[in-house]
């Protein structure tokens, strides 16, 4: 099996998987929990924590941990724009589903949103962020790295140009960037979202840094938890393989960025060489792991049910929104034309992705691409 | 080219004279402990100084371990290039560039303990000085009298070394030179940092713990390791050892009149702690206590109190405020542990009407109904013993992952 949809998810390292045992085996006690086998997993909720805190150069008070990367998006935006009567929030035409329709239903009761709409790969300015701004605006909201393109977008210089604006929360999707592309400083970001599962973690865990979380209003109501921002039983093992996670990860990662960067120019010179194939995905300034491509007059889908009959796995947009059968909503969104966002493949890479694979990927691709354009 | 090694130098041990190999190889010892989680890194002792080689770890948390061992006046990250000019040349101007890269001015010192180099030492000045300036053209310049930075070249046998900079560290004596305290920590935010303040003058600390389940939890007995772990970071291994107190409490409680239950308890975790120490040849006990802070900590208390030993009783914080000491507690990183809020053994029956102004008399009539001896024997005879290394995790869940 080669497996290239890993902006969907990612396989498990065996030492998450093993660890993800230990844990719901013997610290399985709820960390709430008053007797010592509560406090077992409270310990184990703490180390995760002070772990991850570590990475990211924070403090543990500063991590809400959720049910992944879309309830974290959820409550950033909701816990900062719906405390407002009517306020005004700016986003891009590229964003992940979580944030779009979250901002989208914020719309609809009554709130104000700018949509920016980049460049051909939906890359935004500070310019444009900064024209966007309104007496009102309270929070802007921009993915790292954008899913289904790898476009990267100026998070350090939005940060800096927000930060002359102290009344606006700037929120972070960090979910595609995690271990990919360096972040860099934090000091002027808001809140960011990050999710284990892309990250060779276990599904179902995910979290928001919130610089200051009491500016933060829940969206879940229940017990104390999480400084009661986000109620609910911690998913204690899930947390700590997001922590043994990130240290896996992290460990090797300047290496795997640049070996993932290599593997994807040699894929994109071998791409080009197909007749007709368009490069969606930026070719430089992009997330070493996230090739986008259109193959005009080959539906996307059949291309990917091909390739899995040869047990080769890509995807034809972000896996949340390929069962509405529509055409991503992230290429028109850069501007593209329904054909072209009508027959885009996303191949995505992880850290355990191979060279070998990538040729054999390649190869199955040209053997299929000409026989299919005969077809259609 | 890189950073290969950090030069650590040691201040007030080395006017110890005869001791002075003791408190060196104790440093070496405690530099080895803080060093442990890094692999590969390794530390050993040269005329006057101690080398750590990073054998290419990163520099930067190993710079955070360091600044915290007690006895460690100062260190420089340094690293060694070959005895060629150009690579000299090459080596200063990336040290400057890595490390001081905000720095205004700067001198050369140059030495040539090598003979054999062809390059006079006041020439290598010049030629690496002028390099320098060169190459960041304009953005620094020579001040011989008050240089921001000092970058000295020494040309030995093995190789040139390269070095500047100076980044203080905790000075103080390493932990251990002067002997062992007995210390009573009890988990709040002032004990910690008298043990903080007494391992700075090089005195090795064991803890000991009063517990009563099930009145104080589990989480009161991991709070007290917890501590414990953060002030490992200072450069030794610390050992902890909880006294089952229960039995004594209820009998107090059961006996004693309640104006003097709180006296006659801290006599008796003060006599379990003099026939420890003295069991263990342990010279001193110490404890958190600052005067007038609370009803057990005034003079007549600590009067009453002290009757029941003739160890001395040190007490770091006994004329420092609170504030200070919060503001300590946070900088030594133990107070985020110390404000968790579980029940420990000195709030636990603790009466409302306690008398702020014990005497002797008092507490000695009140004792004829106790069990001194029967329940300290037992108390001792029931120690349970931890023992807690920076380099390991405090509970089995910390090595889990």
């Amino acid at each position: 099996m080669i497996y290239l949809d890993n902006s969907a998810t990612t396989k498990p390292y065996p030492e998450v998987l093993t660890l993800y045992t230990t844990i719901s085996s013997q610290y399985f006690g709820n960390p709430s929990s008053l007797h010592s086998v509560g406090m077992e997993a409270e310990q184990v909720l703490n180390h995760a924590r002070k772990k991850i805190a570590h990475f990211l150069s924070c403090q543990k008070e500063q991590l809400l941990f959720t049910s992944g990367g879309t309830e974290a998006n959820v409550l950033a935006i909701k816990g900062i724009v719906t405390k407002e009567k009517s306020a005004h929030m700016i986003t891009t035409t590229v964003e992940h589903a979580s944030v779009y329709e979250t901002v989208r239903q914020l719309e609809d009761a009554g709130h104000e949103v700018t949509y920016l709409q980049g460049d051909a790969f939906g890359r935004v300015t500070v310019e444009q962020v900064k024209d966007a701004i309104k007496k009102n605006t309270v929070l802007v909201s921009i993915g790292h790295v954008q899913g289904e393109l790898g476009t990267i977008q100026p998070i350090q210089e939005l940060a800096e140009m927000l930060s002359a604006y102290p009344r606006i929360q700037f929120h972070v999707d960090a979910v595609q960037s995690l271990l990919k592309v360096p972040i860099g400083s934090l000091s002027n970001i808001d809140l960011m979202t990050l999710s284990s599962h892309k990250i060779h973690g276990t599904n179902g865990t995910g979290l928001l840094y919130a610089k200051n979380p009491s500016l933060v209003k829940p969206i879940l109501y229940g017990g104390g938890q999480e400084q009661s921002l986000r109620p609910g039983s911690e998913h204690v093992a899930g947390i700590a393989c997001f922590a043994k996670a990130l240290e896996m990860g992290a460990s090797v990662a300047n290496k795997e960025q640049e070996r993932l960067l290599s593997l994807r120019k040699l894929v994109i010179h071998e791409l080009e060489q197909i007749k007709g194939v368009f490069i969606n995905s930026p070719v430089s300034n992009s997330a070493p792991h996230i090739l986008n491509v259109s193959i005009p007059a080959i539906k996307a889908e059949v291309l990917v049910q091909s390739l899995s009959q040869e047990k080769i796995y890509v995807s034809t947009q972000s896996a949340c929104s390929t069962k509405t059968g529509a055409p991503s909503r992230i290429l028109l969104g850069a501007g593209h034309d329904r054909q072209r966002a009508e027959t885009a493949i996303r191949i995505s890479l992880s850290f355990l992705t191979t060279e070998e694979e990538m040729t054999t990927c390649i190869k199955a691709l040209k053997r299929l691409v000409p026989k299919l354009q005969e077809v259609t | 080219m890189n950073i290969d090694h950090i030069v650590v130098r040691y201040g007030e041990l080395a006017l110890k004279g005869k001791n002075r190999s003791h408190f060196e190889k104790l440093l070496l010892a405690n530099i080895r402990k803080v060093l442990k989680p890094f692999p590969g890194v390794t530390a050993k002792r040269i005329q006057g100084r101690i080398i750590v080689h990073l054998h290419g770890a990163d520099e930067t948390p190993i710079q955070e371990a360091l600044k915290n061992v007690f006895g460690i006046y100062s260190f420089s990250l340094a690293m060694q290039v070959e005895n060629d000019v150009d690579t000299i040349k090459e080596g200063a101007l990336f040290f400057i560039e890595k490390l001081h890269p905000n720095v205004k001015t700067f001198k050369v010192s140059a030495r040539r303990a090598n003979k054999g180099f062809p390059v006079q030492s006041q020439q290598l000045n010049h030629l690496i000085g002028g390099h320098i300036l060169r190459a960041l053209d304009g953005a620094i310049k020579v001040d011989v009298h008050q240089p921001e930075l000092e970058l000295s070249i020494d040309v030995r046998d093995a190789g040139t070394y390269i070095t500047g900079g100076a980044i203080e560290a905790a000075k103080g004596l390493p932990v251990g030179a002067s002997g062992k305290v007995l210390h009573m920590l009890s988990g709040g935010i002032d004990s910690p940092v008298a043990a903080h303040m007494l391992m700075g003058r090089g005195a090795q600390i064991e803890m000991l713990h009063f517990h009563s389940p099930p009145y104080t939890n589990e989480r009161a007995k991991q709070k007290v390791l917890d501590l414990t772990k953060e002030l490992t970071k200072y450069g030794t291994s610390i050992k902890v050892h909880l006294v089952p107190f229960t039995d004594i409490q209820t009998h107090i409680h059961k006996e004693v009149p309640s104006n003097y239950e709180m006296t006659i308890m801290r006599r008796m975790m003060l006599r379990i702690a003099d026939a420890f120490a003295q069991k263990n040849g342990i010279l001193a006990i110490s404890n958190g206590e600052s005067l007038g802070q609370v009803a057990s900590q005034t003079l007549q208390s600590m009067n009453t109190i002290n009757e029941v030993t003739t160890l001395p009783v040190i007490r770091p914080l006994i004329a420092i405020d609170k504030e200070t000491t919060i503001a300590y507690a946070k900088r030594i990183g133990t107070y985020e542990t110390s404000i968790l809020p579980y029940e420990d053994c000195c709030t636990i029956f603790l009466p409302t009407d306690s008398k702020t102004k014990p005497k002797r008399e008092g507490a000695a009539k009140f004792e004829q109904y106790v069990e001194i001896e029967k329940k300290c024997e037992d108390a001792l005879n029931r120690i349970e013993t931890v023992h807690i290394n920076a380099y390991e995790g405090s509970s089995s869940v910390e090595n889990l992952f």
